[in-house]
Formats: structure tokens, sequence, C-alpha cells
């Protein structure tokens, strides 16, 4: 397998059996990203595809790349050492909510902090599956679960908004079911030189059923989502009559008529990340999904730092190891 | 003087080795000054070991008790294994100090105070409420008393610095009245002021103006009757220098990554007392050196493992708390057998402890403390230099069998310092690295006959694709197996890998008579004490020999046979006795621990007192405490 060979998405399918439960949101992200690796012209050889535990981190067996199913939360750790040491490798993390979110919140955002160029995947179901149905840190307070039988008293956080918050330089979501919006969103993280944070609202069929089907279900879609394109306004709807204004520095849904133009909406700007901020609090109920890239902003990337000291320190500094062993004061014995 | 020769005026005393300590507040320049007469005394020929006693608290309060700062040095005309047990010179520059360090003063000891540091003000400090240079408590030593802040700002008094300036060079007189009294040359301190304040001369020439005020008060004043001389040690001949254990162990590795032709990558999470390992390689990247200060411990281990993945000679450096945060991740590599560094600068425990303190408690923990059958090498340095040679054989020993290794040193060892003789890297051992790119016949766990190690197969390359993780897998193939036999399969051959590496031992070094009444057995920092204490029972005609032991797992091959040829077996360690029960479990030999948890290394007499005990018949009830 070589950079030459014309890649296809059988060559990103490993011989393991995919062992995810039947009908699980996974399946389509596993295969849009199959789809999308043959095309961003990396050679299969320089993928690595790392996870932590649960049952989104099972996903590196099923890529025929090279892949590391680390342990709890710490698959970004992991891959900061790998993309430090070896930046021409496309570094890919794959996490869940209670992976990325609980376990592994402190290295999620100092990753992000950092800005290594590495795309992470977070598969956000909203429920713990891999142990059977407990709450998550993005489950809704009075969610009923295995471990909150009259209701979970924890308030969630979005994943968007940490994100910016860790100032990521790129974060988008998407959703598994969409193909064509998962597709182009991914190529997107692989595109961006830095840190690409995409959640990716998965359905869990069996411990959490339909928590995203607003977003999902063709009857609702178009007016529970917000889809973001840079430089346009923010328009959703069936008709694409409704809209995102700004009043006092508050968001509202706006009907366009009236009066009311596109003019008056707010225009999304992917390089401002305090817009950002403000889309990612929208949501239900009072407003649509925003779905799409919320920011991407180019920043330095910390392997790059790295690296740079590294390589001037070598052009600088003498790489004589007895000079190095023989430093400070020294005396001779006869 | 004339023609310019200089003629001892006082009496000069022979004296065949010295132990001082200088000590003071923490503010006042301690460390300094008990390095610059350690690089004096390395230069007059002596033998020497130090160690550095400084607080947990980065400034405490000037003057108090808890802001004590202290250097200790033992320098000799003859071998020295430890910085001394019982103190022949102190000089304490406040109340403070003298009340902490005075119970370590021999009787009849020199004792040099700075008197106008014994104001109202620290004497209350240190909860005196007499003036112990004016009560008659002292009367037991030999009590030098100086104008040491006066004498100081008289000789610097037409430099025009600050009060602040000149108090802080109150050491360096002190380092030249010392420097009078034991014959040292002080050109090293000179050049070392020269070098440290470059860019502020005033600062440079107000200390060499102390330094050489001190050695001329020593010399002309009426408080020293007689100077000493501690004529140069027999030692082997070459380049030496000083080191700390610390620094030992970052040259270490770099120079066996160097060796290796890999990069080093280091992640670490600041600890005390391993931050310096940080701190020394992050100023050597030339060495193609990575250091990642994390986010903590865990992402520290997580990304040397993940650099290790990528091809790296990955290591990580901490302490005993971060150990217990490191245990995931040390199982996972050693799951995936990946090479990966693991050093515990072990301090006092449990929890925070005492972190400026020694201890040796973390071997259990190093052994045992992760879930599952998890067996990973421990070595153990046995003094500060011998931490390059066992930082560079944790590497040999991590890529040669896929596995994590940890290295065991302590506070004592990471600050303590002795001369090294410094190697010729061309003269280090080969650390053979190979990465497989045949993709015939590969898979992730196909493991070598002899060492049963599988492949380092580093992403990128061509036609080897393939995932490793945490989950059982099976044997050969890699693919993740729950199949009963393959897990203990999988358990067994692992824990052979380990085993395994005792071959590569070389025999055990006994010191003394191949059999006899007692043979005393120890691991790490303690080597310097026991040492002392075994050659001074050997020259008291006993029947004692010691082995210590520098691999901890897989122990070496021949230590059971080497058990049996003791009456008693006595094992010395800072912990409630940790070796004591792996060799008792290990060998079913009546070894007798000796115990000592209080933040402090043995003294020689300690040992020699507990050997005798057990020589005499006596003392058979410490058995594995």
């Amino acid at each position: 397998m070589t950079t030459e060979t014309k890649l296809a998405k059988k060559d990103f399918v490993s011989d393991q059996d995919v062992r995810w439960c039947p009908g699980c949101g996974d399946y389509a992200i596993l295969s849009q990203v199959q789809k999308v690796l043959p095309e961003l012209g990396v050679a299969r050889e320089n993928f690595v595809f790392i996870s932590g535990i649960g049952c989104s981190s099972r996903f590196p067996y099923y890529v025929n790349t090279y892949g590391f199913h680390t342990i709890h939360g710490r698959a970004p750790a992991i891959a900061t050492g790998l993309k430090a040491t070896r930046p021409e490798l496309s570094v890919w993390v794959v996490t869940g909510d209670g992976d990325a979110l609980s376990i592994g919140g402190n290295h999620l955002i100092h990753v992000l902090r950092r800005n290594l160029d590495v795309n992470i995947l977070l598969f956000n179901n909203k429920i713990y599956g891999l142990t059977k149905g407990q709450y998550s840190p993005t489950s809704e307070v009075g969610k009923v679960t295995k471990s909150t039988p009259i209701g979970s008293v924890d308030h969630p956080f979005d994943p968007i908004a940490l994100a910016l918050g860790a100032e990521a330089s790129f974060v988008a979501r998407s959703v598994d079911v969409d193909a064509k919006h998962l597709q182009e969103t991914i190529r997107r993280a692989h595109e961006h030189k830095g840190s690409s944070f995409v959640e990716i609202l998965q359905n869990c069929n069996v411990f959490n059923d339909g928590a995203f089907n607003d977003v999902t279900d063709k009857a609702t879609k178009a007016d529970a989502t917000l889809v973001l394109e840079h430089g346009k306004p923010l328009l959703f709807g069936k008709n694409h009559d409704r809209g995102i204004r700004l009043r006092n520095f508050q968001p509202e849904v706006v009907q366009l008529g009236n009066g009311v133009t596109e003019a008056d909406l707010l225009v999304h700007d992917e390089h401002n990340p305090a817009l950002a901020y403000l889309i990612a609090r929208l949501g239900p109920p009072r407003f649509p999904t925003p779905i799409g890239v919320f920011t991407a902003v180019e920043r330095p990337c910390y392997e790059d730092a790295l690296n740079a000291q590294v390589v001037a320190a070598k052009a600088k500094a003498p790489t004589d190891l007895t000079a190095l062993l023989n430093r400070g004061d020294t005396w001779t014995v006869s | 003087m004339p023609d310019g020769v200089a003629i001892p005026r006082k009496p000069v005393e022979s004296r065949d080795s010295v132990v001082i300590r200088f000590a003071g507040d923490s503010g006042d320049g301690m460390q300094v000054t008990g390095m610059q007469f350690t690089s004096e005394s390395a230069l007059a020929g002596n033998d020497i070991a130090t160690l550095p006693d400084f607080p947990a608290e980065i400034r405490a309060p000037a003057g108090t008790l808890a802001g004590v700062s202290a250097f200790q040095l033992n320098f000799s005309s003859s071998e020295v294994f430890t910085p001394g047990d019982d103190l022949d010179v102190l000089v304490a520059m406040n109340p403070a100090a003298l009340k902490v360090n005075l119970g370590d003063l021999k009787t009849g000891g020199i004792l040099i105070v700075d008197r106008e540091g014994f104001n109202e003000q620290n004497l209350k400090k240190a909860d005196y409420e007499k003036n112990p240079l004016e009560d008659g408590s002292l009367d037991r030593y030999q009590l030098f008393q100086a104008d040491v802040t006066k004498l100081t700002t008289a000789a610097l008094k037409d430099l025009g610095l600050s009060a602040r300036s000149v108090f802080r060079c109150r050491n360096f007189f002190c380092l030249g009245m010392t420097s009078w009294l034991y014959h040292r040359p002080m050109e090293p301190a000179e050049a070392w002021l020269r070098d440290r304040f470059k860019k502020t001369p005033d600062i440079v020439e107000a200390n060499l103006r102390a330094l050489r005020a001190g050695y001329n008060f020593a010399e002309n004043a009426e408080l020293f009757a007689v100077s000493y001389q501690v004529t140069p040690a027999r030692i082997a001949p070459g380049r030496y220098r000083n080191i700390t254990g610390n620094t030992a162990t970052a040259l270490g590795y770099v120079c066996a990554a160097r060796r290796a032709g890999r990069p080093l990558f280091l992640g670490s999470y600041p600890i005390t007392p391993a931050s310096d390992v940080l701190h020394e390689l992050s100023g050597l990247k030339q060495f193609d050196v990575f250091t990642f200060q994390a986010e903590d411990e865990i992402a520290g281990i997580g990304a040397a493992l993940g650099a290790a993945f990528g091809g790296a000679i990955a290591i990580t450096t901490t302490s005993g708390p971060g150990m217990n945060l490191k245990a995931e991740t040390v199982g996972l590599a050693l799951a995936v057998e990946l090479p990966l560094i693991i050093t515990d600068i072990q301090r006092a425990g449990p929890s925070t402890g005492m972190p400026t303190k020694t201890e040796q408690a973390d071997l259990l923990m190093a052994m045992y403390g992760r879930h599952g059958e998890a067996p990973v090498p421990i070595l153990a340095a046995a003094t500060p230099a011998d931490c390059f040679a066992m930082a560079y054989e944790a590497v040999r020993i991590a890529v040669k069998y896929m596995t994590p290794v940890i290295l065991l040193t302590d506070g004592y060892l990471a600050n303590g310092a002795e001369p090294w003789l410094v190697p010729d890297p061309a003269t280090l051992p080969d650390v053979p690295v190979t990465f497989r790119t045949d993709a015939q016949g590969f898979f992730p766990y196909l493991r070598d006959e002899e060492t049963l190690s599988r492949p380092w197969v580093v992403p990128g390359t061509p036609g080897l694709e393939h995932r490793i993780g945490g989950l059982e897998h099976e044997n050969i193939t890699g693919n993740v197996s729950y199949a009963p036999a393959n897990h203990e399969q999988m358990i067994r051959v692992r824990a052979r890998k380990i085993a395994g590496i005792a071959r590569e031992i070389p025999p055990l070094q006994v010191f003394g008579p191949p059999d006899g009444d007692l043979l005393v057995v120890g691991w790490g920092s303690t080597y310097g004490a026991i040492t002392q204490g075994v050659r001074e029972l050997q020259a008291a005609g006993h029947r004692v020999a010691q082995v210590h032991l520098r691999h901890l797992n897989p122990l070496p091959p021949d230590l059971g046979g080497i058990l049996t040829r003791y009456r008693r077996v006595l094992v010395p360690e800072m912990n409630l006795g940790q070796l004591v029960r792996l060799l008792r479990a290990e060998y079913l030999v009546d070894a007798i621990g000796f115990n000592k948890v209080q933040g402090r290394p043995f003294k020689v007499s300690e040992i020699t007192t507990r050997c005798l005990k057990l020589l005499n018949g006596r003392g058979r009830e410490g058995a594995a405490a």
C-alpha cells in the first residue's frame, strides 16, 4: 500500500466483526469515516486512530489503519505524545460523552488548548452505553436511568461550549445519520490545521433511543436544526423563513416578513469565536440545534512549536555527548 | 608576609575525614555555600558525598524553625560512602538553624555562628528564652562567634550596594572562613561567582570580597587557633565531576536514546523531588529531546506511551503520589507491550507525606501496584552517580523486551551528589532498536523466541497497519479474545518474558567473605550507609558480607544461593520491610528486617549497632516487621 495507489472505502475496512448493537448510530459514523478517508490524500499507513473506553472507543478495531484502543479518558494524552513526536501522521481521536467529558475531561480541554493538529470525533449519545445505561455528563436534568431511578440532578454541559471555552481552533457539530453533512464535517476537520473538535449526535437505540429525534426525523428536522454556513445569515425552517436575531445581546427567533428581513439576522462567521459561543448556547426548547462548523480559526500548533525548538536547538548548541557529560566543574585525578 | 610566600601562622592539624553542615534560613544561600564548598573539596582531591536538606516551603517565614535550610558534606582522604552521621562542624546563621541542627553535632565539634543573627527577634522565632550563646548551654562544643554581618558590611562598604544585597553576601563570608579552616582552594567558588552573576559585575565583586574577607578574618583573627588538613583521597584516575542523582538520571536517558538513535520523549508533571529531571531534560533539546509538561500525572505517562507507539524512547518521571496515578497506564503499556520507562523518585509517604524527605517505601507498589497479573521489571539505583547507569539500563531493557520498566531512585539520591568518573560515551552498552518493516508473515504479537518480545512496528510503516489495545488479545494475531485458555497463556507468556530478563543480570558482587555469620542485603540509597557499616565491622574482624540489589524484578538468579551461605540475613530499608518480604517469600529465607522511616537515611552507626546485636545473638525480634 503506497501513497500512489488509489484508495477506496474497502481499504479502510478491517477484518474484525463490528460488534455494536444492531441499529447503533456508530455504524453510520464508521461508514462515513471509511468513505472520507480514501479521499483525503493521506497514505493509509499514516492514519492513526486512538480511542479511550466506551462503545465509541471500539472504533479503531474496525478501521484498517494503525489503531490504539487505550484506557478510559486518556486518548487525547496518548495522541498528544504520538503527534508531538510524529507530526507527519494523521492522528484521530474517537471518544464518547463519558470518555471525553467525564473521566477524560482534563485531557480534552488541554489537547484543545495546546492545539495539537489532531481530529477529535466525540460521539454524543447522552448516555453510558457500554456500562449499560447510566446518565452521562450530557444527559439532561431529570433523566431517569439505572443510576438515577428518580431522575438525574446533575446539570449537563454542552460539548461545543466546553470546546470553545478550551479555545479549540475548530469546533463543529454533525449528526450520525446525516451522511452528507457528516462527511463534509469530517473532511473539514481533517483539513483544519490544529485541534479539530467534532461533536457527532449519535443515537443509542438501546439505552437512549430517540434522544435526537427532533434533528433526525424528516418531519421535524428543518424546524429543529440550524445549519451553520460561513457568511450566511442564521436561517432555518422548512421554508427558510425563520432566523436568529440579536436584541440587547440576547438571541431570539424571528419570523421573516412584516418588516423583518434577512438583513436583520445574525450572519455566521467561523472566524469569530465570540459569535460561536453565542450560537453554541442555542438549542431546544427555545431554539433549533445548530449544526455545522461553529468556529475555524488559525493558531500555532503545539507540535510545530515543539519541533521548531528542537530543530533550533540542534542548529545552535553542540550535540556532543562527551561535552554534555563533562559539563560544569570537572577535575582530573591522575 | 615576607617574599609574598604564605606561611601558615597557626598550627595545622591533620584530619582523615570531616563532616560539615551549613545551616541557615532558606534565604541565606546555604545550598549555594554547601555546593561551592563541595567543589572546593573535590578540587582538593578529597572523596566526597553530600546531602542537601531544605524545607518544603519555598520561603517559610524568615528566621523560623520551618524555614531552616541545610547542606551537609562529608569530605575525606579515604573512600566516602555517605554524607556522614554526626557533624564535626556546624555553621549556623541564626538561632533556628542552631536549634534544628545542634543535636547532630559531635561533642567537642566546631560550631560557627553569626553572633548578630542571635538577636532578640530571631531568638524568639526559634523559641529560645535565653540566648544560647550566653547561657553556657553550648559549653561542650568549640563555639566560634563571628560578627558575620558586620564584617561583611565593612568589607563591602564602598560598593554602594543596598543593605539587602550586602546581607546576601554573608554566606560567602562563611564560605571564606571555612575554606581557610580546611585549606580549601577558592578558585572554583570564584569561577562560579563570575559565571553566575556575569550580568551584574558589582554582585560578583561583592561576593568575591566577602569570600576573601571571610578567609582573611579566619586567618588573622584570634578566633581559630588551628586549621585542618584533609589530604587527597586515593581515587581511580580519570576525569571527574560532581553529580546529583537527578542529573545523572537525565543524562542516562539522553545517552541511551542517543545510542538507540531515537528521539527521547519525556512526559511529566512537576512533582518534588522529581522536577529537576524535567528541568534538566528540557534544556537538552539539541540531543533530540522532547519534553512535555503535561496537565497531570496521567497525561504525562499517557503522552509518553503515545510517543513510544510512534517509536521514541519514552520516559516519564514522578514521585510516589504520581505513581499512584500512573498505575493504569503502566498496565496498558505492559498489555500492549510497548517500551516505556517510569522513574519513581521516592519520597516519604503516604499521601502528600513529606515531599522533600526521602524514603524507599514504593517497592511493593512498583512490584504489585496494578490490577491483574501485571509484572514489570524494576531497577533501583544505589548512589547518585549510579542513577546514570540504571537509567541507561532501564532503556536498554525496555526496548529489548518491549515492556514498561520502573526505575526507583529516591529523594536522597536525587539531591545528593558524589564525584562521578565521567564515562566515555563510546564505551556505553549498545541499545539496539529495530522497527519491523517486513509485512511478510507479520503479526503484532509474534514473539522473538529468546526474549519473547513482540515486534515494534511504528505507524507510518506501509502494509503493517494493525490495532493494539488493552483488551485481552490473542497471542500472535493480537485480535481481541476472551478465550479462557488464551487469557491464561497470555498471562503466563507476559510473566515468562519478564522473568527471562534474569538471564541478563550480571553476577552479584559480594563484598566480604563468601560465607559467614551475617549477610546484609540492601537496595537503593541505603548502599552508602550499609557499605560503610559493613566495612567497619569487617575491619573489626566480623564475618559480615554485603550484597546490594540493583535489579529487584526479576531478582538476580544467583541471589538465592548467596542467601544460604550466611547464618543470618539482615535487610535494612527505609520502609517497614518490603524487600525483606519479597526475599522471605521468594527464597523461604529467615531474613530479618531493619527498618527506619524518619525521612532521613540510615546512619552508619545505626547499621553497625544493629549488625552487632545480631552477631551477638540478640535482636532477632525485628524479623519481618
